[in-house]
């Protein structure tokens, strides 16, 4: 079976990273298996953890009380869910289903974030990398928002 | 016809501007607005040859005419098929035939997709929304001819489930062992099992060798220029990025301008074209 550090090593959130930093990361990680159907996490809960997908697939979604849960996105393998982690209040305000069987490593985020204050380089190599996320995020999120195919 | 995406079409003789008469044997609904027609020549005369990504100028008698990609299989042209979104006044009363009725006929015209000349290479098709009509006889040619290419994926997005057209055989060439088919929505129900999100987010897991790839992409404007911007980024060259082009044609032959674009007609010397030839014009605010 592979270690934490090696799953971390391979994905493309964390590729790049020293072995040393990877061993921090990992000491702040569990490999966490979620059944099709299994919530990752549930809108207001507390932000505890920040998953990397390493296998399956997720589905990101909002409820509303017209239209019930909409999926506004999906997430596969080397992709990540949390993005809110870092800024306070630390809430979720999602849901995410497995929608098939779904494995990750799921980093405990106060964990996380001690380990990126107590190192600095650390704490910059993962900023760079969720600045990324973000870009490539509010990238998709405005192609949504002009509605391409509509009219 | 040269068989060639990149040059012009060789305009039919004869009477250009008289269509001939084909009668709908078949109308499927794709989606709430959206029409497949099977049609055949009226008189029984000569079936109507073409290639993939070419389109016909088709009469909706007093109402008007309009051009609409073949969304056929070029190996069968005993049955003219093509996909309509009613959208306009024409389009819409085209919508409205029924079996056994008539619609007028001027064509093929148009450049084709470069078929040809992506073998032996990987073949990427990106499409979205209707898009996916005028990539279907490039598709049928690709599967008909698999051992010709290499990696074959298709990339499909739409807005809703509810918007997709082709179903069935998306179903079905998602079945084969030799192409990877990747389907998208913006947005779906919770109970929609495969991908949601915008559909060049999906550009960066398909299989292919970027320095031996065609790449064929076909949708709304905007669909198109984030595609080929993620294409480029996976190092494909925009000679090898082929796009179908949408403008306002009347004549379908080159001659009255309204399809200009830049120093092109699209009718004639499009709607495929590399990217390459249009980047300056594509999607040029101005005109």
């Amino acid at each position: 079976m592979q270690s934490i550090a090696a799953v971390l090593a391979e994905h493309p959130f964390m590729k790049g990273l020293t072995p040393r930093q990877l061993e921090v990361v990992a000491a702040c990680g569990e490999k966490v298996h979620f059944k099709p159907g299994q919530f990752l996490c549930r809108d207001e809960e507390e932000v505890l953890r920040f998953y990397l997908v390493y296998q399956g697939r997720v589905a990101v979604e909002i409820f509303s009380h017209r239209r019930g849960a909409v999926t506004i996105r999906t997430l596969v393998e080397g992709e990540e869910l949390g993005w809110l982690w870092f800024d306070k209040p630390y809430h979720w305000h999602l849901d995410a289903r497995a929608v098939e069987l779904t494995r990750t490593v799921a980093l405990d985020v106060n964990c996380l974030r001690q380990a990126c204050e107590a190192d600095h380089d650390l704490g910059y190599e993962i900023l760079k990398r969720y600045g990324h996320s973000l870009a490539v995020r509010f990238r998709i999120l405005k192609l949504q928002l002009v509605d391409m195919y509509g009219g | 016809m040269t068989g060639q995406g990149h040059a012009s079409a060789v305009v039919p003789v004869g009477e250009p501007m008289l269509p001939r008469i084909f009668r709908v044997v078949k109308r499927v609904r794709e989606t709430a607005d959206t029409f497949t027609f099977n049609l055949v020549p009226a008189d029984g005369g000569q079936e109507l040859a073409f290639q993939p990504g070419q389109f016909n100028m088709l009469t909706a008698f007093g109402a008007g005419e309009v051009p609409i990609s073949i969304s056929g299989d070029p190996a069968r042209p005993e049955t003219l098929v093509h996909t309509i979104r009613a959208v306009g006044s024409v389009t819409k009363v085209l919508c409205r035939a029924a079996k056994g009725d008539q619609i007028g006929v001027r064509g093929p015209y148009g450049t084709p997709w470069p078929v040809e000349q992506a073998k032996e290479q990987d073949v990427v098709i990106i499409t979205g929304g209707l898009g996916l009509a005028p990539l279907r006889p490039a598709i049928y040619h690709v599967l008909g001819h698999r051992a010709d290419y290499g990696n074959f994926e298709l990339i499909y997005g739409a807005r809703t489930p509810a918007d997709i057209i082709f179903w069935r055989e998306l179903e079905r060439w998602r079945g084969r062992f030799d192409t990877r088919v990747h389907l998208t929505v913006d947005s779906a129900a919770s109970d929609w099992r495969t991908n949601v999100g915008v559909v060049t987010h999906l550009i960066p897991r398909a299989r292919f060798d970027p320095e031996n790839t065609t790449a064929l992409v076909c949708g709304p404007g905007v669909m198109m220029r984030f595609t080929v911007q993620e294409l480029r980024n996976r190092g494909l060259p925009l000679e090898r990025i082929f796009v179908s082009l949408e403008r306002n044609m009347k004549c379908g032959l080159g001659l009255c301008g309204h399809c200009q674009l830049g120093p092109v007609f699209v009718c004639k010397d499009g709607p495929v074209f590399p990217y390459s030839r249009v980047r300056d014009w594509f999607e040029k605010r101005e005109i």
